[in-house]
């Protein structure tokens, strides 16, 4: 197992309070070590990080990377790949696709920009062995999927019954069932009804049906999820998600689960930091700039940002990503089916292809190619919004940089993101290239921050691992974490926010990522392909109760197209298995 | 000074080879040698030009105009060659012979001229400059790639024989001449541009366009739905030159959009 050294370089390490100083990292046998005996220094790799930046490896807990609508996206966009094709090499796959790039590209794309961890943002039940063939076929990163159960019938009836105990045994047996990780929640309540051809566009509606409300689903869940102990707290796509005004609603939904404490009851070995690695939130709210818009209508339209940012500084329950519009081609697509029928209304002069699927007892979902352009109005106040939800939320341990790939923008343009967050300089040069509505329309113009390298750790590997649940081994370099570190050509004592394309160029391409202590890729080229592992969820709950529950589940499963054997994802379908026992008999004291 | 550039075909090609380095552009500054070096794809191999092709290149004095480009003369058939000229922005490309798919895709400027048939996609999204087929050529000429709806934008495509479907597909400007006839959907999309079918069209003629001109001076098989018609009009203009006789003029397609600009000229002869 590979052992090494990382001596020299400044490192960034925000769960154990390192900012910047000159320390070396030891890596023993794959894992993040204090120091190593003279023995094991004497076969160590030495990488001299000298005048460089040195972060753990980097951590996505929000991209839509595999699976059905992926897939969908792929199939729809041959010209989405033609300009963007990838050689084989002696150890690499070919591959292609800008916005929905191959399985394989995906993998050395992240891995190349210092990523090890990526989380699947959406998997629906059904489409479950889709979305683990995708991620079997990715190379070089850890991953998971978060499953889509917001508009899930036997849900949608246990909580409208109040039936809290019996959903969280279905939860739980949903996530053995499909190998998940957490759970997530679509546009709740709003789905099912778009199957008839209608929406929700406010907390207290009740659906068709299940009669049934937005905030009964966002607050089950919510309750669900810590009494489980899942590592990720509820992941939320909250409602009227790309609808001027949606601010309000947004702010609304993040209240509901503003009573649940947050509770991770996992049965997992917790390396060494030195801050609380336990998450704080009760809810995470997904791509929030998709959910931030303000005004009435798109000719009033303007950014919502600072009500919501406002909320989020007084809450201590919540925690955001920003869905960054970085401008370009984009896919849309999300579990919101009707989010895409309306962006289709909007955009379409007709005839635009797209994409819509009812996915049986559980959710919906819907695809469709966007162009976001520097000259349009709404596309300038949407790259607005996506920055000011970092940049106005004061404390960064409550935000994650995303582009919700490919929604806002595809991942590789993160290092973009990265520029405009640390150089006010970077966002006027944009700013003076786009619709004079992006500066007028929002605050941004007004923002000085400029974020550190200290923060953007944060953003992109400390809270995200946090948030997710996954900092007992991601996210830090602490003793017994993962060996997963990040170096990248920037020297934090000559570095100048205002040299904006040298940020780019620096995150673009990690000078080293090292992966398990091996490294895998160097200066933008892939030099080792490991398989990743798979992370999911075995909750445990009390036997006579998944006894009851199981009753329901199959009076139900005649409406399902398949047969109840076939459901479930088998154990071949996943490479590296890394199962989390949740609310085991141990954990349940192991607790704050 | 001309540079000219000769390839002969050295015998029968299998798998058919990605030559988009056949370009006035790439071949430019090069010697004989380094020419025969030029990499291409066969399949999973990389190939050197120069096994398929006997390669001669020299100079050529010239007067007044021309100085500077380069002329390549492929002497023989390039039926299982793709992409030739792609991207090419300048110079010449003469083919004795056929050429494979892709020829010309992507053109900006100089000039292809084909002596009998090209392949599908000849002038793929092609933004400038001549191409010329003296032959037929296959489907999708002048059109969108695949998935795509933003086709041909510039430049003039001469096709002396007949063409198959998709004639300028997604096309936005530039102009098509078919002296020959046309199948299925030519036009598709069209939202700019001029197409002109001299021959006969079988169905779908301008479908979903919504600007840009196209007359066919044939017979249309099937006319699209969604065309009304607006008057006639003797000897129409039409991009550079014009048409003679009388024309019925319809405007289309309704079916894609409220206010449509597409305009479908019919000889009137023949409606």
């Amino acid at each position: 197992m590979p052992t090494m050294v990382i001596k020299n370089g400044s490192v960034f390490d925000p769960l154990n309070g390192i900012d910047g100083e000159v320390i070396d990292v030891f890596i023993k046998d794959g894992k993040v070590a204090k120091d190593l005996s003279s023995a094991d220094l004497a076969r160590a790799e030495v990488i001299d990080a000298r005048g460089k930046t040195v972060m753990p490896g980097g951590v996505d807990s929000h991209a839509h990377v595999a699976g059905a609508k992926v897939n969908a996206g792929r199939l729809m966009r041959p010209e989405d790949h033609i300009g963007s094709v990838r050689q084989r090499t002696g150890i690499s796959h070919s591959g292609s696709g800008y916005t929905v790039p191959s399985v394989y590209k995906q993998g050395y794309d992240y891995s190349t920009m210092g990523y090890t961890t990526v989380f699947e943002a959406a998997m629906p039940p059904l489409e479950a062995r889709h979305t683990h063939e995708e991620m079997r076929s990715t190379p070089m990163l850890d991953m998971g999927a978060y499953l889509v159960l917001g508009n899930n019938w036997f849900l949608m009836r246990y909580l409208h019954e109040g039936e809290i105990d019996k959903a969280a045994a279905y939860v739980a047996w949903m996530m053995k069932t499909h190998k998940a990780y957490g759970i997530k929640c679509v546009n709740p309540a709003g789905v099912e009804n778009w199957g008839w051809g209608k929406n929700v566009h406010s907390l207290d509606e009740p659906n068709i049906h299940f009669e049934v409300t937005a905030r009964e689903v966002i607050r089950g869940l919510a309750e669900v999820n810590e009494r489980l102990g899942m590592p990720i707290s509820l992941h939320l796509h909250a409602n009227n998600l790309g609808h001027p005004g949606n601010a309000e609603i947004t702010k609304e939904s993040l209240a509901v689960t503003a009573g649940v404490s947050p509770y991770q009851k996992m049965g997992v070995e917790w390396a060494e930091t030195r801050m609380d690695p336990h998450r704080a939130q009760s809810v995470y709210l997904a791509h929030a700039q998709f959910n931030a818009f303000g005004g009435t209508s798109w000719r009033d339209f303007e950014s919502g940002a600072e009500v919501l940012a406002k909320y989020v500084n007084r809450a201590d329950h919540v925690v955001i990503d920003n869905g960054a519009v970085p401008f370009g081609p984009a896919t849309c697509m999300t579990g919101d089916g009707p989010s895409i029928h309306d962006l289709y209304v909007l955009a379409g002069i007709g005839g635009q292809k797209w994409s819509n699927t009812d996915v049986e007892l559980e959710c919906g979902s819907g695809v469709i190619p966007f162009t976001y352009l520097k000259g349009n109005p709404i596309s300038a106040i949407q790259w607005a919004i996506g920055l000011e939800m970092l940049l106005l939320v004061d404390d960064p341990w409550k935000t994650i940089m995303t582009t919700d790939h490919p929604n806002g923008g595809v991942f590789t343009q993160y290092p973009q993101v990265i520029a405009w967050l640390m150089s006010r300089r970077a966002r006027d040069a944009t700013a003076a290239e786009c619709h004079k509505w992006g500066y007028d329309r929002s605050t941004l113009g007004g923002v000085e921050r400029e974020m550190s390298l200290f923060e953007i750790a944060i953003l992109t590997r400390a809270n995200t691992s946090r948030t997710i649940g996954m900092a007992h081994r991601k996210g830090h370099l602490g003793a017994g974490a993962d060996g997963d570190v990040a170096i990248y050509n920037i020297d934090p004592e000559r570095f100048n926010p205002d040299d904006y394309a040298e940020i780019v160029r620096a995150f673009g391409k990690a000078d080293f990522t090292i992966k398990d202590g091996m490294i895998v890729a160097r200066q933008g080229e892939v030099v080792a392909v490991p398989d990743g592992r798979r992370y999911y969820c075995e909750p445990k709950v009390d036997e006579g109760l998944a006894r009851d529950m199981m009753v329901d589940v199959k009076e139900w499963f005649k409406y399902y197209t398949i047969g109840f054997a076939n459901y479930p994802v088998p154990d071949k379908y996943l490479r590296n298995p890394v199962p989390i026992v949740v609310n085991g008999p141990a954990e349940a004291q192991e607790g704050r | 000074m001309i540079r000219k550039i000769r390839l002969t075909p050295k015998g029968e090609i299998d798998i058919m080879v990605e030559a988009e380095i056949i370009s006035p552009d790439s071949f430019a500054g090069k010697s004989e040698a380094e020419l025969c070096e030029l990499s291409v794809w066969q399949g999973p191999r990389q190939v050197p030009l120069g096994e398929f092709f006997e390669v001669e290149a020299w100079d050529e004095e010239t007067t007044g105009d021309g100085d500077g480009t380069v002329d390549i003369l492929i002497d023989g058939d390039a039926s299982r060659i793709k992409r030739i000229g792609q991207r090419m922005t300048s110079g010449r490309i003469e083919i004795l012979g056929s050429a494979g798919m892709h020829l010309g895709s992507e053109m900006a400027g100089g000039e292809i001229l084909v002596r009998r048939d090209a392949g599908p996609w000849a002038g793929m999204n092609m933004s400038g400059g001549l191409l010329e087929v003296f032959g037929d050529v296959g489907d999708h000429a002048g059109s969108a790639y695949r998935g795509s709806w933003r086709g041909m934008s510039g430049g003039n495509i001469l096709v002396r024989g007949n063409a198959r479907s998709q004639v300028g597909g997604g096309m936005s400007g530039g102009e098509i001449l078919v002296q020959g006839s046309v199948e299925n959907f030519c036009g598709i999309r069209q939202s700019g541009g001029l197409i002109v079918v001299e021959g006969d069209a079988v169905r779908g003629v301008g479908a979903e366009m919504i600007g840009g001109s196209i007359a066919v001076l044939g017979e249309i098989h099937q006319f699209t739905p969604g065309f009304v018609a607006a008057g006639t009009e003797r000897d129409p203009a039409l991009g550079e030159g014009k048409v003679e006789g009388e024309f019925a003029k319809f405007l289309g397609d309704y079916a894609i959009s409220k206010n449509p600009k597409g305009v479908l000229f019919v000889k009137e002869a023949v409606v």
